[in-house]
């Protein structure tokens, strides 16, 4: 018989918030996986919503390719507001 | 294409400049074959520490004291669960880790190879070696493995409680009858050098260490963090009203640190080859499990299998 698959659990810990990546586990099918889930990382109510995840299905960049990956991001420092020369007086912008 | 050794230096930058190493880096294969050795060992670990408490769940003296301990095992495997994942991401499978730990290949900590005898021990064990244990992992925390480190911090939050709970026993029997402060006392003479061996070999025996402290993977040298659990765990003892038992145990005013008497590193390394009085007891008891819990397995992913093929 084949293992169990494993799992990316992810927990909103209250309204307003967004999902994060909590940890992984290994469960029969997606119902197991979120109440295994909620036994293990929500014992101390950290959590008010599940989302689970098999993990084969989790695409993910490839760190070695980070620097050319991520470079058209890296010059164009006047995306950022403080890049703007505006004179001091100006208040709330 | 970048060289090993140019991989290597960078690999070192990230470290030196405390940077996480996460699952998908580059780094060397010795980082990884440590990091999984120590992961799994650690994991095992909370896995065979289930055993020696969860004897005592259905003798537990009270209802309260019996869901208290139920819950602090239920912790437990949900460490070890953990470990197990953090382990994962470096490419290991958890089966091989089960195999391996079911076989006897792999280590646990030695300190599971001491048996329970009484209540105290559970007070002593939630004191002492959950006590131990935190000092290990709350230097861990800072590891340089990114899964490692916030499998650590999530088991940091969760292990101060059976720390506490550890102690409250046995500050309840030191304050009951001379019978019962007198079972605190001997737990304490039972699991004090138990303890202590926690920490691994001695610095100058301990040959990995320099590389794993260079990697950052271990933060504080073993005689070091043995010498932080000692500084905390006198005083401790003093509100108890127990004797540690160490006749060279005293405060040295220059170093600012207690001195303690040498462990006996002879049953030390006897235990850790597998020679203590329980290790043949709890592999026991861990393959009995996994093999009468087969079932159970097989008819979930029969079960989800079907399932899924009928909503196809």
């Amino acid at each position: 018989m084949k293992n169990w698959p494993l799992f990316e659990v992810f927990i909103r810990s209250k309204n307003g918030l967004d999902h994060k990546h909590a940890g992984s586990l290994h469960a029969a099918d997606a119902t197991m996986a979120i109440e295994n889930a909620r036994d293990v990382y929500s014992r101390r109510q950290e959590g008010i919503s599940i989302w689970v995840v098999e993990s084969k299905y989790i695409v993910a960049s490839d760190p070695k390719q980070n620097e050319s990956f991520f470079e058209p991001a890296e010059d164009k420092i006047y995306r950022h507001p403080t890049f703007y020369d505006l004179p001091d007086e100006l208040e709330h912008m | 294409m970048k060289d090993q050794e140019l991989l290597y230096k960078e690999f070192q930058q990230s470290v030196d400049q405390d940077e996480k190493i996460e699952a998908k880096d580059w780094m060397p294969e010795e980082y990884r074959k440590t990091l999984i050795r120590q992961i799994s060992q650690h994991a095992h670990s909370e896995i065979v520490g289930m055993l020696p408490e969860g004897n005592w769940i259905s003798r537990a003296p009270s209802l309260r004291r019996k869901a208290i301990l139920l819950s602090k095992v239920q912790d437990e495997a949900g460490h070890g669960l953990y470990l197990y994942s953090a382990a994962e991401t470096l490419g290991m499978d958890r089966e091989t880790m089960i195999n391996d730990l079911n076989s006897g290949k792999a280590k646990y900590s030695s300190i599971f190879n001491y048996p329970a005898l009484t209540w105290a021990d559970m007070g002593a064990i939630g004191w002492l070696v959950d006590g131990a244990a935190i000092v290990n992992q709350v230097a861990l925390c800072r590891t340089s493995y990114g899964p490692y480190a916030r499998a650590m911090v999530r088991i940091c939050k969760e292990e101060s409680f059976h720390q506490r709970q550890g102690f409250e026993i046995l500050l309840q029997l030191c304050k009951g009858t001379a019978e019962q402060k007198a079972m605190a006392q001997d737990s304490l003479n039972r699991w004090w050098w138990p303890s202590l061996m926690m920490f691994g070999p001695s610095d100058k025996d301990s040959p990995n260490s320099a590389q794993s402290l260079a990697w950052k993977v271990k933060r504080f040298s073993n005689d070091e963090l043995r010498q932080k659990f000692v500084d905390m765990a006198v005083p401790q003892a003093e509100i108890l009203g127990i004797k540690i038992p160490d006749d060279k145990l005293k405060w040295n005013e220059s170093r600012a640190h207690y001195d303690f008497g040498e462990i006996d590193w002879t049953e030390f390394y006897n235990v850790v080859k597998g020679n203590g009085p329980c290790n043949k007891q709890r592999l026991e008891a861990r393959n009995k499990a996994h093999d009468e819990g087969q079932w159970v397995r097989d008819a979930a992913m029969f079960y989800a299998e079907k399932r899924s093929k009928k909503t196809a």
